[in-house]
């Protein structure tokens, strides 16, 4: 089992969407977040005093998975969220040791998929 | 409120007659009352009409995006802005200057050789002029060029609204000489920045993700309101201002027709919040907000041509229709011609400005004035069409041309990644929101 989590523009949230609905993922997660990496930052000015914003605004998914589902969701992600310019995110696949479904008490394979 | 009305009117008829009741003739006294009381309702109806600014900025803000609140907002600060400096050097001449066969105003630019009754007038008509500029504003917001929308917003101003309020509300203009009854400017004001909305959504095209195609169809998207509490303030505030532009529109403040438009304006406003809400309730299973929003302000612009020669009645019906069809309107500009006014400016404005001036050829009930189903024959309806045909060809026109030339020359949209920033962001450098998360998927 692992953790798929992605950092995207937040306007290809919808476009990742997609792809990973026609890649048959179909539950996710999905957080608002803030954040900097290689894709610089803006200048704002107030009443003529400038100001630098550098943590700009992300969206943040998060997808456990079945080990035969890691590729289809990582490629489903780079399809929608690629542009090819500096900003469009990163993904990261982390071990997961256990899950549960709180409802029914399942673990494991049956309580991700 | 009222009472202060009362109190400043009271004043003023004392003081005219104290200071001139002792020397002068009775009829001379009486001109001087009547004059002081026009003075004081003119001034205090152009600052109702002025604060429609605020209804406009706020129904615009409201109906639109988080990220592009500001850039609304500059946009209606500048169509008032720019447009009162333009239309004293330019407007106010070509709309009410000495007429050149009833087609364009040529004399008092500058408001040259103005007395204190020209002073008066050109005060209570400046702001008319703002409305028709700002209510392009919202059927263009969240993806136009700011510098580009200023010199639009100094054209409409300054020369598109006074060439058309010339052949109407100029006593030698063309249409006025035909019987062409607009009383406060259906046509005048609301279909003229209707329609030169209309020629900027198509021109500019629609906001991105509005309309998306999916398998050779396109599919209608929608972008919701960011605050509805402001919209909604800001159709009281429209409505309130209303109560100017129409009650006001007497330009006489004693004459005693000011009353039934107050009381027709409320009439027909009401109808048309209640229309619209039945039939969005039946059309879409709820009774919603925002298009109940804008059936009020359809009523409002349809019950303006008509308000001082319509009985109650006729205004409630005229107000029911409005409703009608500002939310067909809106539907069918939407889901139809593909053309996104994200504020209904066009059905608003355009088309209930449309409905308002042939109401008059219908519903007319005046001693001067009679609409078909009082007099029996189709004399001011044929009137009225005609207004309505040369109007919406000149603003059709001037607008589509200069729409077009703006954007082959100076660029009309901001591009896509300013788009997707926001405009207050990528236009003004500045957030609305500032310590508020707002994200946007969109």
């Amino acid at each position: 089992m692992k953790l798929v989590i992605a950092y995207i523009q937040p306007h290809r949230l919808n476009e990742v969407k997609k792809e990973l609905y026609k890649a048959e993922i179909f539950k996710l997660s999905v957080t608002n977040a803030i954040g900097c990496g290689q894709q610089e930052g803006y200048t704002e000015s107030y009443r003529g005093v400038q100001m630098e914003v550098n943590l700009l605004k992300k969206v943040r998914l998060e997808i456990a998975v079945n080990e035969d589902f890691v590729k289809p969701t990582v490629d489903a992600i780079i399809k929608g969220a690629r542009s090819g310019k500096i900003g469009d995110g990163k993904i990261f696949v982390l071990p997961v040791e256990e899950c549960y479904r709180i409802r029914s008490g399942e673990s494991g394979r049956n309580a991700i998929g | 409120m009222l009472k202060k009305l009362f109190l400043v009117l009271l004043f003023g008829l004392l003081v005219s007659a104290g200071v001139f009741g002792d020397d002068v003739s009775t009829g001379e006294s009486l001109q001087q009352i009547s004059d002081s009381f026009d003075m004081i309702w003119l001034i205090i109806s152009a600052a109702l009409v002025f604060f429609m600014q605020a209804g406009f900025a706020m129904v615009e803000t409201g109906l639109t995006r988080a990220k592009n609140a500001g850039n609304i907002i500059m946009k209606n600060l500048m169509d008032f802005s720019g447009g009162a400096i333009i239309y004293l050097i330019a407007g106010w001449g070509i709309m009410y200057g000495d007429s050149i066969s009833g087609f364009f105003g040529t004399s008092q630019f500058f408001l040259a050789g103005a007395d204190s009754f020209v002073y008066r007038d050109w005060m209570f008509q400046v702001v008319f002029a703002a409305t028709a500029a700002t209510i392009v504003s919202g059927a263009m917001a969240e993806r136009t060029k700011f510098s580009s929308y200023l010199i639009f917003s100094l054209v409409i101003s300054g020369l598109i609204y006074p060439v058309a309020g010339h052949w109407i509300w100029n006593g030698d203009g063309w249409l006025a000489g035909m019987g062409f009854h607009d009383f406060a400017g259906s046509t005048v004001v609301h279909s003229v920045g209707g329609w030169a909305a209309l020629m900027g959504a198509k021109v500019l095209g629609a906001r991105k993700g509005k309309y998306l195609e999916i398998d050779g169809k396109v599919s209608v998207q929608a972008i919701p309101a960011h605050n509805m509490p402001l919209a909604s303030l800001g159709v009281f505030i429209l409505w309130f201002g209303w109560y100017g532009f129409n009650c006001g529109s007497t330009l006489s403040g004693t004459d005693s027709a000011i009353a039934l438009i107050a009381v027709n304006t409320t009439l027909s406003a009401a109808a048309g919040a209640v229309s619209s809400m039945v039939l969005i309730w039946l059309m879409s299973g709820k009774p919603e907000p925002s298009m109940t929003l804008n059936g009020a302000l359809a009523g409002l612009v349809g019950i303006t041509a008509g308000c001082a020669v319509m009985t109650p009645l006729s205004s409630v019906l005229i107000g029911l229709i409005s409703g009608f069809i500002v939310v067909l309107s809106v539907e069918f500009i939407d889901k139809k011609l593909h053309i996104d006014d994200p504020v209904g400016a066009v059905s608003v404005h355009a088309v209930c400005g449309v409905w308002g001036t042939l109401a008059v050829g219908l519903f007319a009930n005046s001693d001067d004035i009679k609409g078909l189903f009082f007099s029996g024959n189709f004399n001011q309806l044929y009137v009225q069409l005609i207004g309505i045909a040369a109007v919406f060809a000149w603003t059709i026109t001037t607008s589509y041309i200069l729409f077009r030339l703006l954007k082959a020359f100076s660029g009309l949209r901001v591009t896509e990644d300013e788009e997707l920033k926001g405009l207050d962001i990528s236009e003004h450098g500045s957030e609305s929101y500032y310590g508020f998360q707002i994200f946007q998927n969109q």
